[in-house]
Parts: structure tokens; C-alpha cells; sequence
């Protein structure tokens, strides 16, 4: 039977030759991941249900990410419950501050998943992992804890749809403006329950942290998992990373999808998307009447060492406009020292922005950068919902780090082609 | 059979709108349920009473994986949620925890705010009170049936783990 790569990667976790889309199955998992939010509420669960032991000591990943450094009191007692727990199981994926980094850039980069690896975790932007080749979806708290106990999820087989990429990237364009293309096409329920596989010569020459930028925000057009299927720029970015050795499944030619959507990636600008939804999207050069306050470079999406590079390479020899704060914040201690040592952090420094530790933070409006009322940010981040990063009347607009820098320089909305 | 009053929002209310990220330094379902939808409406945890209904449109709970929504809506005493659809980890969430939702894409077409409803969860029957009109919905598939049968999921693993399944 035909298969495409996320039918395969689950059916070997399920035992099975074969799945089909809308199955029902009890999935056996490589990694379950929880953080400071999530994490919490799934020991509360595990502990009330009566367990005491965890399925396997090196799968359940415990990363205290989101209100780190702890924000307040309250934010403490939650990080206090995962690092006693984390002691306690003797969990070998646990990292204290000052080595812990945001869950979806730290994982891939010390190569705690593997190409091949069904992953869940306790963080809607888990499915950031498809983009070496893992089929990784987000769950919630219980299905963490019952995970935790029983080293299984139940899942529906997800359908699949093909995103296809062709033609040369423009300079300044990167993953953020292809998955901003994607969710202003389709809409943020238009990929609701499904599998986007990302495809495409486009795509086959995309650097891996682009294809994790893309793979990172599938869930803000509703999917299950994003996947871009594992090829020679995963298998030298595994190289010397991976924890284990990865299986790379690749999709049959006569593979069902149920949509298949084309883009001319010559055509893709710089994008922007609006509040409040991120199908909100429109080209950065047709909103250079927004004015910003705050603009903050980092994340999940956004805060990787290439990123940074973008960054710095917009921002060298200028500087941050008088009105505008710019928040920097490596997503990973590596990351962090790796800007240090190739003199990025020295130029954000010098063009007057805040460089921030690796933390979720101002990303979900925790701390570390919230919103007043009637502010405007752009961030290289994931969401735009109402009071996503601080007050209800603030308002977000998601870029790539190229659009952010530009806008730090100008104080308004600014594709970097026009600096 | 679940008996109440409706709170109807429209489509794509995400979960930092059903619980704000700010308050997710607890997990306390009380903590979290006095905060309920406050960004969207700032009276609504006072205004709801246990026992009301939320009314959704499409992609209800989209958004973050936070498991403090459908805490917060459940620890409310909101008894049950009807959506067109559910974005998916929290309908998953809810399954989980025994939270009820039905997805009914004509009875959300067809029940205003401050109707009052009951719905017949077995029999997949929602009858709005005011207008007397009737809609239909069909019965989760066969495998959640057990999850939901058992109250939610822990119940369930720990049964079948148990049972060494």
C-alpha cells in the first residue's frame, strides 16, 4: 500500500505494515515532552492516577522554558514541580537554567529527536520536528501523563496534504515568508487535523532551520504535524548531534493527499501577518504605514543562530529607531554563545538593542517584553492572537527576522529591500 | 442530560483567549476558571453559572496545547461546549479530562446567546428550549468511546495498563 512518510513513521510505532488516514491507533512514542506550563498539571494527573515509575527515564524530556528565569512566586512553584520530578525519576533530558533553551529549539539541536521519531509533546509547537523528518504533533497535559506512564498515544491518522516549492528564493526571503504564504492561503483551520508535508526543489535546497521555522507554525493552520522528508541537509545536520540513530522514511510517489497546494517561491515576498489571526498575511512593503514599539527577535519560530545572522546582517552600522524597543533573544544557550563568538551579540549591543536570555517569555506575554495597551510589536514569533503578548488592545505582527530587524531600524513596518 | 444557558462566541477562539497566558503560573482549576474568557468578555466569569453551555463556531480551542482551557471551562461548571469544529489538541484535551463537546454545525446556526438548551449526550439530541427546534449529532467513533466511557483518559490507561494491555 502507498504511503506517505507520516502513515509510515506511524504505522512502525503502531506495529503495523500499513495505516490509513482516519484510523484509529495506540502509538508507541520515542520522546513525550512537557515544559513549566504543560508539565505540571501532567505529574498532577500521573501522581493521581498512581504512578510512580515512568515508561523510560530517557524519553520523557522535562524543559522548564516558558516563565524562565521564573517570573514571579507562582512560575517558581511550577519550575520546583518539574525539576523534583525530573530528580526523582531520574529523567536524563532535564535542563536547568543556564543550560535549558526554548524545548523546540533545544531538542533538534542537541538531537534528542531523530529523523524517523514519533514524538508528542505537551506544547502545541511540538510539530516543529517534522522538519528533520520525525512525525511530532502537540498534545495536552494528560496525554502527557498517560504517555509518561505508559510510553503510548492514541492518535487518528492524520490525511496529508503536499505543499510543493519551486523556484529560487529572493534575498530576505526565508521559511517564516514560505509558512506565512502557506497559512495566507489556506487559512488558519485549512490544514485542521492533517499532515503538511513540505516538497519541492525549493524546499530540497532550504537550509534545516528554515525547514524548522516552516514545520513550527503547521499548528497555526491547524495540523497535526508538519514534515519535510529527511534528505542529505538532515542527514549532515544529524551528523554529530543525533542521540540515536535516526530512520529516514521518505513518502511512496503513489502516496494519497487529499489537497496539493503549489508555490513559485520566486514569487514570495517578505510577509507580514496581521493581527489578529496569522492568515492575516500580507506583504511587509504594503504595511509601511504601521508604526512599532516593540520589536522582538526570538522563539520557537525565530531565534536560531541563522536568524540572529539575518539579524545582525540588517542591523550592523545602523541603529535601533528612537521609539522602538528591540528585544534579541537566542532560543539556546549554544546559540547564545555562538552569536557571542561570532560577534553578533557585539552589534546588537551596539545598535542599542536588549539582549535576553533563552526563554519562551515575551513570545505567549509571560514576561521579558509584554505589551501595553495600544502598543504594536513585530515578532519573529509564532502568534498574533488578541493579548498574545501582553494587553488585550496590543497588537502583533509575525515576520521573518529580516522584516524585524528593518522595522527596528525605521520604526514602522519595513521590507528590508527597501533599507 | 445536560440543561443550560448559552454563551455563544464566534470562530477561531484560540485558548489564549479562553485563559490568558498570564495566569498560567497556576494550574489551579479554580485559580484558572476565575479568569475564564475575560479577554474576549471581562464580566464573563462572573456571568457564568455552572451548568451554562459555550457555543463555538469553527476551530474552537485553537492555539496554544494548554490544558488549563478546558480546565478552566470545566472547574467554571460549564457543562458541556458545541462547536462547528474543534481545533485539534483541544478536542483532545477534552476527551482526555471528560469535559463534553459535541460537534453540531446546525445547532450552532441555530441557538443565539441566552438561549437555553438540553442536549441528550447519548442520544446525540440538542433541543433549543427557546425555539423548540431540534438538531442531531452523531456519536464519537468507537475508539474514544472507552476513553470517554472510563471518564477520561487516566482512568483508561491505568485500566488497560492494568489489565496489561
Amino acid at each position: 500500500m502507498a504511503s506517505t512518510i507520516t502513515e509510515k513513521i506511524i504505522a512502525a510505532h503502531a506495529g503495523r505494515d500499513s495505516v490509513a488516514a482516519g484510523e484509529f491507533v495506540y502509538a508507541t512514542v520515542d520522546i513525550a515532552l512537557g515544559n513549566d506550563i504543560t508539565a505540571p498539571i501532567a505529574i498532577r494527573e500521573f501522581a493521581e492516577a498512581g504512578f510512580d515509575k515512568v515508561f523510560d527515564p530517557e524519553k520523557v524530556v522535562m524543559v522548564p522554558d516558558h516563565f524562565t528565569p521564573n517570573k514571579d512566586i507562582k512560575s517558581a512553584e511550577q519550575s520546583k514541580i518539574l525539576r523534583d520530578f525530573s530528580r526523582r525519576h531520574k529523567l536524563t533530558h532535564y535542563w536547568e537554567v543556564g543550560r535549558v533553551g526554548v524545548e523546540h529549539a533545544l531538542l533538534p539541536e542537541q538531537g534528542v529527536v531523530v529523523p524517523g521519531d514519533l514524538v508528542i509533546g505537551a506544547d502545541s509547537h511540538t510539530c516543529t520536528y517534522g522538519a528533520v523528518g520525525a512525525f511530532a504533533t502537540g498534545v495536552g497535559s494528560t496525554d502527557l501523563a498517560a504517555a509518561m506512564a505508559s510510553g503510548k498515544v492514541w492518535l487518528r491518522v492524520p490525511e496529508s496534504m503536499k505543499f510543493v516549492f519551486e523556484g529560487r528564493r529572493r534575498r530576505w526571503v526565508g521559511g517564516k515568508d514560505f509558512i506565512l504564504a502557506v497559512i495566507g492561503k489556506i487559512g488558519v483551520s485549512g490544514a485542521l487535523y492533517r499532515a503538511m508535508e513540505f516538497t519541492g526543489s525549493a524546499i530540497g535546497t532550504l537550509p534545516m532551520e528554515d525547514r524548522l521555522t516552516m514545520c513550527n507554525m503547521a499548528i497555526e493552520a491547524g495540523a497535526k504535524n508538519g514534515i519535510v522528508p529527511p534528505d542529505d541537509i538532515t542527514a549532515e545536520y544529524e551528523k554529530g548531534r543525533a542521540e540515536r540513530e535516526g530512520v529516514f522514511y521518505n513518502s511512496d510517489e503513489d502516496a494519497a493527499y487529499v489537497e496539493t497546494h503549489s508555490f513559485n517561491a520566486a514569487e514570495i515576498q517578505p510577509l507580514v501577518a496581521c493581527p489578529h489571526l496569522p492568515e492575516n498575511v500580507r506583504a511587509a512593503a504594503e504595511l509601511d504605514g504601521v508604526k512599532v514599539d516593540q520589536v522582538v527577535i526570538g522563539s520557537c519560530t525565530n531565534g536560531r543562530i541563522s536568524d540572529l545572522r539575518t539579524a545582525a546582517e540588517i542591523l550592523k552600522g545602523r541603529k535601533v529607531h528612537e521609539d522602538v524597543r528591540l528585544l534579541v533573544l537566542p532560543a539556546t544557550p549554544a546559540i547564545y554563545r555562538q552569536a557571542m563568538d561570532e560577534g553578533l551579540l557585539e552589534i546588537f549591543a551596539d545598535v542599542d538593542a536588549v539582549i535576553g536570555p533563552p526563554t519562551c517569555g515575551p513570545c505567549l506575554g509571560g514576561h521579558m517584553g509584554c505589551l501595553a495597551s495600544g502598543e504594536t510589536a513585530v515578532a519573529t514569533t509564532n502568534r498574533n492572537f488578541v493579548g498574545r503578548m501582553g494587553h488585550p488592545e496590543s497588537q502583533v505582527y509575525l515576520s521573518g527576522p529580516a522584516v524585524a530587524a528593518a522595522s527596528a531600524v525605521t520604526g514602522r513596518i519595513t521590507d528590508p529591500n527597501e533599507l | 442530560m445536560v440543561k443550560g444557558r448559552v454563551w455563544k462566541f464566534g470562530d477561531n477562539i484560540n485558548t489564549d483567549e479562553i485563559i490568558p497566558a498570564r495566569y498560567l503560573n497556576t494550574s489551579e482549576p479554580a485559580e484558572l476558571a476565575a479568569h475564564l474568557m475575560e479577554d474576549a468578555d471581562p464580566d464573563f466569569p462572573v456571568k457564568v453559572s455552572p451548568g451554562d453551555v459555550i457555543v463555538g463556531g469553527e476551530n474552537f480551542g485553537c492555539g496554544s496545547s494548554r490544558e488549563h482551557a478546558p480546565i478552566a471551562i470545566k472547574a467554571a461548571g460549564v457543562s458541556c461546549v458545541i462547536a462547528k469544529s474543534f481545533a485539534r489538541i483541544f478536542f483532545r484535551n477534552a476527551i482526555n479530562i471528560g469535559l463534553p463537546i459535541v460537534v453540531a454545525v446546525d445547532a450552532v446556526d441555530g441557538i443565539e446567546q441566552g438561549h437555553s438548551v438540553d442536549i441528550d449526550l447519548d442520544a446525540g439530541r440538542i433541543r433549543n428550549l427557546d425555539t423548540g427546534e431540534e438538531f442531531s449529532f452523531p456519536a464519537f467513533p468507537g475508539e474514544l468511546q472507552g476513553i470517554i466511557s472510563e471518564g477520561g483518559l487516566m482512568n483508561y490507561v491505568k485500566k488497560s495498563l492494568t489489565q496489561g494491555n
